[in-house]
Formats: structure tokens, C-alpha cells, sequence
């Protein structure tokens, strides 16, 4: 039979707040092991949370950036649960009267675009963090629990079962993303746990407006997990259904390391949390003219970013797409091309070798080595012939190697280009004599040999001819 | 509305608490019989009221975003019965 994949969304992420959401104790990431905790977040007996104004306020922007309605009246809610990684025994979340409701984002796949709507956004504590002594949770004796995160704002924001595919959740995670950078509330780093993701799954036949049992997958810690982690589910649940069996209503965690969903035992899971208003907080009440103000200053978004950039410069809307799903590569490439003037190489190079070199080192654009304006110095150096492309290549490498300027790394290493005929001639006659077989044949009409000539040349100057110049000369002398 | 010895031992075993049968039974005649009070409030007729989310007269109560001195970690920690280089050790969970 064929099946479809329908799959639903629920997103965390850490608000970047100096402060955690109901204390004064700090955000940042790392530090010693319970060393930003403090009554509040260790629910010491008489200690009273205190909302974060700002936390709210960054809620908020988020919700209108993904087209969400504001809920006029909210408040937090108990959910209550024994696990080591809160020490209050319940964490503050919301429950029946979220923060915001209803919204949208929009992707694209394959040049469609597809609306997936979102059911609502609310505001939580994140929780601390377990390291397990053992080889699995399950297989440990003792765990040991790390509270500095308890605390930390998080948004949670939930979707309808709007997408029908892997590539689609994927696509929506990367717009989710980068909606939260652009509006600056989150910094989205999955390899920091700053954005987390839960997936829920099931398959029904083709057509069938019916919803089959889902299965909730959690543990993807980065958007090719994701991606994978689905693949193996929908595979896995089809495989079931047709050998006529059932698919249990279930928790299961992606392994990462075997590449399968493996189910969490029962007792992981009790989906019965006595939610409870919380007494400590007082309910909020919106104010309209302030959720107009924060939708009056919303920046720009990835979508119209990516169509201007389709204007502007003319870029393929691959290109656009890529360039702008991350704001810090969206300025990136701005203000290189603020320098060099020339949108497509700008382009070809961020796209191309400047995200090679970021992705071999596991680093993000906003942690590059290489500063806009000296990308652009480089740039610039490729555009006036003064080096080749080839050599670009090495000297970019080397600029994220040291950290050194382009200007250094050229002149240190005699990388500059030959566009000097003096010195140029003497090497492309030397090559028309050692070559007299080559020659003849590009003179019986093999153009092909001609290429053949001008790799030596380039072979000769260590790759530092200007090759338009050498195939000049070349052809003078043919 | 009732209250039966089961739901009394689900609610027991959800917040960890060890209960006798004997209290289990304690529990749910009592129980039942303050719900049953309780209904009474259900004879109100409540329509046109808004629901009341906290009993003080009070909304958006809030601190500015502002970082302060945390704990120092030995006095965090001071009243773990057990630690582990700056962790709660806690024995095993499932």
C-alpha cells in the first residue's frame, strides 16, 4: 500500500535573556557544574519566582514573527512530575491559556510553498541537565545532574500536522530557525541545546483524511538527526502495517549512533501532570498597545530578505535562499557585497568555500575567523585579476587557518598573480618549445591543445599566471 | 463525586508517596467526601463571571532583566545528600 508520512513539530527554544525566567541568576551557557543556581531555581522552601519582563517581551516578538495572535489574558501553570532534572518536582509552563495561538510559517520545497500553521507558542523553565554513568540511561547506575539551565526562558512552540515529509520538516525547522535569529530573541544553536526538537509521526494511506497512531520521537540534537531520525520512522511504521500489524501510541528516542528509534520505557513517561495554576505568579494581562509597538519594530524577515535579495541583486533563488536562512550569513554577504560590488561572487564564494571551511569546523558564520571586510578584501583581490580563483581558494584557507589578512598571506607566500607579459613571455616560449608536438596539433585545428599549453604555463608559475592573459599571448604566438 | 481506593493509589504513585491499603481507603472516603462539598459551589450559576486565575486583585508582576550573584556551589549544594565533581549524584532513574 502506499502510505504518507504526517508529521507534527513541537520546537524548545532558549530564550537569550541575560537572566534565567524567574530569577536573577544567569543564562550563559557552560560555567561550572551548579554554579548559576540559586533558591528560586533550586525551589528552596519560601523562595517566590518573579517573572523576567523581557522574557515576555521576546515571547511575544517571536509569536508575531511567526504570525501567531496574542492571547489578551495568560497565566502559568503546574506541571507537575518526579524526574532529577528539576529539583522543584514541577516545572512552570503553561497549559490552558497560552501565551499566543494560531499561527503560520511558510516553507519552500522544490519551488512550491507550503503553509504550515502553528497551534500555539508558551513560555516554560528549561530544565538541568543529566550525564548518565553509564552507556545509556537505562544501563547507568547513578546520574549526576548539572542545574545551571533550570531556569533559563524557553518558548516552546507546537505545529499542526501540517507536513507529509522529512525534507518538509526539515525545511520548516530551518525557517523556524531563522525567523528566531532574524528577530534576535534565541540563538538557536543545536549543538548547545539552545533549540531542541520533538517530532510527532504516524502514516495513513494516500488520500485518507484519517490520522494514524503516532509515535513521539524525541533525543534529535541537530537537523540532519531530524531528518534521519524520520526517515527511520516512517520506514519502521510502514513496515509494520504492512505485515498487518500495529503501531503502539508510544515515546521513542533516536539513537544516534545505530541510526534507529528505539522505544523509552513506560516509566520515563507519565503523561499525567496534575497542571495546576501556579499560585507563586500572578496571571498577565497583555498590553495591545505594546504588542503593537514590538510588531511595529519587528526587523525584517528571512522570506522578504531572501526576495530582496532576488531583486536586488538578481541572485538564482537557490542562492537567495541559502544566503538568508541565517541572519549573520545574510549580513555577511551584505556587506561584502558593499565592498566588492559584485552580488554572484559574493555568492559563489559564501556559498561555495567560505561554508566549506565553517562546516569542516563545526563553526557557525557568526564565529568566522574571517571578518566581512577581509572576505571582501580577498574578493576584490579575484575580481581585478590581481590573484586567481585557484590561489583565492588557498589563501582563504589560510586566512582560516591564522587568521591573517589575504594582503599577509599572499605576500608572505609570493602568491601574487603574474599579469606582467615580461615575465610571462619568456616562460609561455619556453613551453611552445618543449610542446613542438602540442603546438602542431592546435595548428591542425586540435583545439583541445590548447588547454594542454596553458595548464603548463600555469604549472611553470606555480598557478599564479593570470590565465586570461596567458591564453592571450599564447594564441599571439599560434 | 467519588473518589475510589484506585484513583487514591494513581495519585499516590504519581507524587511518590507510600501509602498502607488501610490509608488508601482512609483517604478515598475523605477525599470524596470534600468534593462532594465542594460541588455545592456548582449550584452557583457562574455564566457571565469570569474565570479567576489567582486570588489576588494583581497582574503582570515583573522584574527587569538583570543578572545577580547566584549561590556559591558549596552552599548549593550544602543539604545533597550525595555529590560528584559539582553534580547532584542521584541514584539510578529508570
Amino acid at each position: 500500500m502506499n502510505f504518507e508520512a504526517v508529521i507534527g513539530l513541537e520546537v524548545h527554544a532558549e530564550l537569550k535573556t541575560k537572566s534565567k525566567i524567574f530569577c536573577s541568576c544567569t543564562t550563559r551557557f557552560g560555567g561550572e557544574p551548579n554554579t548559576h543556581i540559586c533558591p528560586v531555581c533550586l525551589g528552596l522552601p519560601g523562595s517566590l519566582p518573579v517573572i523576567n519582563r523581557r522574557a515576555i517581551e521576546y515571547a511575544i516578538k517571536a509569536a508575531l514573527a511567526l504570525n501567531c495572535k496574542i492571547a489578551p489574558h495568560s497565566k502559568f501553570d503546574r506541571k507537575n512530575y518526579y524526574y532529577p532534572d528539576l529539583p522543584k518536582n514541577y516545572q512552570i509552563s503553561q497549559y490552558d491559556l497560552p501565551l499566543a495561538l494560531d499561527g503560520y510559517l511558510e516553507i519552500e520545497l522544490n519551488g512550491k510553498t507550503k503553509r504550515v500553521r502553528i497551534t500555539r507558542l508558551h513560555l516554560e523553565e528549561d530544565a538541568g541537565k543529566l550525564i548518565h554513568g553509564g552507556a545509556s540511561i537505562s544501563r547507568a547506575d547513578y546520574s549526576l545532574v548539572d542545574y545551571n539551565r533550570t531556569g533559563v526562558p524557553l518558548i516552546e512552540i507546537v505545529s499542526e500536522p501540517d507536513m507529509n515529509s522529512p525534507e518538509e520538516a526539515r525545511a520548516y525547522l530551518d525557517q523556524l530557525k531563522a525567523i528566531l535569529q532574524y528577530t534576535e530573541v534565541s540563538d538557536c544553536k543545536m549543538q548547545e541545546g539552545s533549540l531542541r526538537c520533538d517530532a510527532n509521526v504516524s502514516i495513513r494511506p494516500r488520500g485518507s483524511a484519517e490520522l494514524g497512531t503516532k509515535t513521539e520521537l524525541k533525543n534529535m540534537n541537530s537537523f540532519k538527526a531530524l531528518q534521519k531520525a524520520l526517515e527511520y520512522e516512517i520506514e519502521r511504521q510502514t513496515e509494520v502495517l504492512e505485515e498487518n500489524g500495529t503501531i503502539i501510541q508510544e515515546t521513542r528516542t533516536w539513537d544516534e549512533r545505530e541510526g534507529v528509534t528505539l522505544p523509552l520505557r513506560s516509566k520515563e513517561e507519565a503523561h499525567d501532570y496534575r497542571y495546576f495554576p501556579e499560585p507563586d505568579l500572578v496571571p498577565l494581562s497583555i498590553d495591545r498597545k505594546r504588542v503593537e509597538e514590538i510588531r511595529a519594530g519587528l526587523p525584517e524577515l528571512p522570506q522578504a530578505r531572501k526576495k530582496r535579495l532576488i531583486e536586488d541583486f538578481k541572485l538564482p533563488e537557490y542562492d537567495a535562499k541559502v544566503l538568508t536562512l541565517s541572519k549573520h550569513m545574510a549580513e555577511y554577504f551584505d556587506s561584502c557585497v558593499k565592498e566588492t560590488g559584485d552580488a554572484k561572487l559574493v555568492s559563489n564564494w559564501l556559498m561555495g568555500d567560505f561554508s566549506r571551511l565553517l562546516n569542516s569546523r563545526g563553526m557557525e558564520v557568526e564565529d568566522s575567523p574571517v571578518p566581512p571586510k577581509e572576505m571582501a578584501f580577498l574578493l576584490k583581490l579575484i575580481k581585478t585579476n590581481k590573484i586567481s580563483g585557484k590561489i583565492g581558494k588557498k589563501v582563504l584557507e589560510e586566512m582560516f587557518e591564522t587568521g591573517k589578512g589575504a594582503q599577509t598571506i599572499i605576500r608572505d607566500k609570493g602568491m601574487e598573480q603574474i599579469s606582467d607579459e615580461k615575465t610571462l613571455i619568456p616562460i609561455i616560449e619556453k613551453v611552445l618549445e618543449v610542446n613542438a608536438k602540442t603546438v602542431e596539433d592546435y595548428r591542425k585545428g586540435k583545439e583541445r591543445a590548447l588547454g594542454f599549453l596553458v595548464g603548463q604555463v600555469m604549472k611553470k608559475t606555480k598557478g599564479k599566471a593570470n590565465p586570461e592573459l596567458v591564453n592571450k599571448l599564447l594564441k599571439d604566438r599560434l | 463525586m467519588s473518589i475510589s481506593r484506585k484513583d487514591v493509589e494513581h495519585v499516590a504513585l504519581l507524587s511518590r508517596l507510600e501509602i498502607s491499603e488501610k490509608e488508601a481507603g482512609v483517604y478515598a472516603k475523605q477525599l470524596s467526601e470534600i468534593l462532594s462539598y465542594m460541588e455545592k459551589i456548582n449550584e452557583l450559576e457562574t455564566s457571565n463571571i469570569e474565570p479567576t486565575a489567582h486570588v489576588l486583585p494583581l497582574n503582570n508582576v515583573f522584574r527587569e532583566d538583570k543578572v545577580e550573584q547566584s549561590l556559591a556551589r558549596e552552599e548549593a549544594l550544602k543539604n545533597t545528600p550525595d555529590t560528584e565533581q559539582g553534580h547532584v549524584k542521584v541514584p539510578k532513574i529508570v
